[in-house]
């Protein structure tokens, strides 16, 4: 097997041995989600037609998608590296013939893998037996649905990763990362639909990496998009998960320069 | 210096700084293929932070170093190919995963083909009795468990070589020996080059045949075990309690009265090994008065690198 075949499984198989922690958040999650889309419903209701090009069964769908992908995303960040570099235990990742970066990346599609199983699967299966959803339109809409996932995986990742490594330089990275976390979690699209900003803040939005970790794999996946406008929305998380891939590379390296491993 | 041998660490006038400290001054050393070498000296002496040079993880602030004959720095992945490193007080292994899962990932990251890992692995895992661990989760480990798998880890690519940073630290006796027992068998098997840093007279002494001693960054002293004790006079201490109120021993021959406590029911006697015995000494005194018990404490780490400070001027 690969190294980083079995660095996903590793991540897969870390994050299923928490099986409370991914029932608590399916519960928490499908909980939101029922509050979330009746609040949409109601909006739509209130407004008396489509919102943005949003009808009730694709705001359904908009909020369920969302919810399910919440955990498999990494939205809210991890700390582990920044506690890493903190501690010195990133000089344990170091001592490995592997690109840490790398390594952090198989760990965290394993990770998502399991939230995918463990806490999607189960709130979409509930957001769609409870109201009246749009599903992805057919099977290109279901396969490309799934590799926008991955690659929504992969720039979340890329950006988390790169705003821990920060840690190489500042003492503290609470603040930034706290930042990252409430910008992020707007202009991803998780509370409203990225159309439905106003003007200057969807410009803000469309040029930054967030609606690729979010907006995007649900457009795909509630019908939103489809045919060739696929292909031009998926190239856009590519660019993303490109640029924050190497960005993070070149962090990584000027940062093992300054690393000051000090004590044991 | 014999050259049969190449030479797997080399550093020369290396030297790191942190911020306004000198942590490695000016070291110069070389260790052949090999070799088993003790690096000793006192906390926030350097011992770590040269470790961390030689293994691409600190980068010097001038100097070189050679690892494997490598720059470990610019070519770190093809030096992690080849050493192996445990930090005593940090862990390598997959915290909540079971204790097998490390070893098959570690196999795998180091590309070994399926039948050398399983082969390997099995041969560490017989030799460092860890069978009924395989299937713990690293984090349920005792110490002395975890410190074993730890150097089966860094042990399982079969590296040249084995970098060991305060590897018996916590551990006790008995588990100490077990993991001493099993070095020397290793590097007897294998000849694998052993670079260790301790506190513990007892790993040099049973693992090291040379001895580093560095002093403020710099290397203070570069040569045996007994040369080291020769240079120092490294002394056992003989702790007596005697039955009776006993006039101070000052002239046990070949010993040196330490200090006499409670009217000298209990009196502590240093002496050289190379000049008499334990049980020399306990015949003399034996003579003299009834010993109702005693220990031998070992001269430690500390002590011997204090007099060799001491002796160089620079306590």
């Amino acid at each position: 097997m690969t190294p980083f075949w079995i660095l996903t499984r590793a991540g897969f198989r870390r994050h299923s041995t928490y099986r409370l922690a991914l029932l608590a958040g399916m519960t928490t999650n499908s909980v939101f989600g029922v509050i979330r889309a009746l609040l949409l419903l109601a909006a739509l209701a209130s407004a008396g037609s489509d919102i943005g090009g949003y009808d009730a069964p694709t705001a359904v769908a908009f909020v369920w998608w969302g919810q399910a992908l919440l955990g498999t995303v990494n939205l809210w960040g991890f700390q582990e590296v920044k506690d890493r570099v903190r501690t010195g235990d990133i000089a344990i990742d170091f001592l490995r013939p592997v690109n840490p970066q790398l390594a952090y990346l198989a760990g965290d599609l394993g990770r998502a893998g399991i939230n995918l199983v463990g806490r999607g699967a189960p709130a979409i299966l509930l957001g769609g037996l409870l109201f009246d959803m749009a599903w992805p339109p057919g099977a290109a809409s279901w396969v490309s649905g799934a590799v926008s996932v991955v690659l929504a995986v992969v720039v979340a990742f890329s950006g988390n990763f790169t705003v821990n490594l920060l840690a190489f330089w500042l003492v503290e990275i609470r603040g930034i990362y706290l930042m990252w976390m409430i910008t992020g979690g707007l202009l991803c699209g998780l509370y409203l639909p990225v159309p439905w900003f106003p003007n200057w803040l969807r410009t803000i939005a469309e040029w930054s990496p967030f609606p690729s970790m979010l907006q995007i794999p649900i457009d795909i996946l509630a019908g939103r998009v489809v045919g060739a406008e696929i292909i031009a929305t998926m190239a856009t998380q590519v660019f993303w998960a490109t640029a924050l891939l190497v960005l993070g590379q070149v962090v990584l390296r000027a940062g093992r320069r300054r690393l000051e491993v000090q004590g044991g | 210096m014999s050259t049969t041998n190449p030479a797997i660490i080399e550093t020369r006038e290396l030297v790191r700084d942190f911020k306004k400290l000198r942590a490695v001054d000016r070291m110069t050393f070389t260790i052949e293929a090999g070799e088993a070498v003790g690096y000793i000296g006192a906390n926030g002496a350097g011992k770590s932070t040269t470790i961390k040079m030689l293994t691409g993880i600190l980068k010097p602030t001038s100097g070189l170093v050679r690892t494997c004959g490598l720059d470990p720095m610019s070519r770190r992945i093809e030096v992690a190919r080849r050493v192996g490193v445990v930090f005593g007080q940090r862990s390598q292994l997959w915290w909540d995963l079971p204790l097998r899962d490390s070893f098959e990932i570690l196999a795998a990251i180091h590309r070994l083909q399926p039948e050398r890992a399983t082969a390997r692995t099995a041969a560490l895992v017989e030799q460092l009795e860890m069978g009924p661990q395989l299937g713990t989760p690293v984090r349920s480990l005792s110490l002395g468990q975890r410190m074993r798998a730890e150097i089966a880890a860094a042990l399982l690519h079969s590296p040249e070589l084995l970098v060991l940073d305060e590897p018996t630290i916590g551990l006790d006796v008995l588990s100490k020996q077990r993991l001493r027992e099993f070095l020397v068998a290793e590097r007897r098997e294998r000849g694998t080059t052993l670079l260790l840093t301790t506190h513990d007279m007892g790993d040099i002494e049973r693992l090291c045949d040379r001895v580093l001693v560095v002093d403020r960054g710099r290397l203070a002293f570069d040569g045996t075990l007994t040369g080291l004790a020769g240079t120092v006079g490294a002394r056992r201490l003989l702790v007596l309690d005697l039955a009776v109120p006993t006039p101070a021993l000052v002239d046990v021959p070949g010993t040196q009265l330490v200090d006499s406590e409670s009217d000298g029911l209990r009196q502590r006697l240093a002496f050289d090994a190379e000049t008499t015995t334990a049980a020399a000494v306990l015949a003399h005194v034996s003579g003299r008065a009834e010993v109702r018990d005693l220990t031998i404490e070992e001269p430690d780490i500390e002590d011997v690198v204090r007099r060799l400070y001491a002796a160089s001027g620079r306590a």
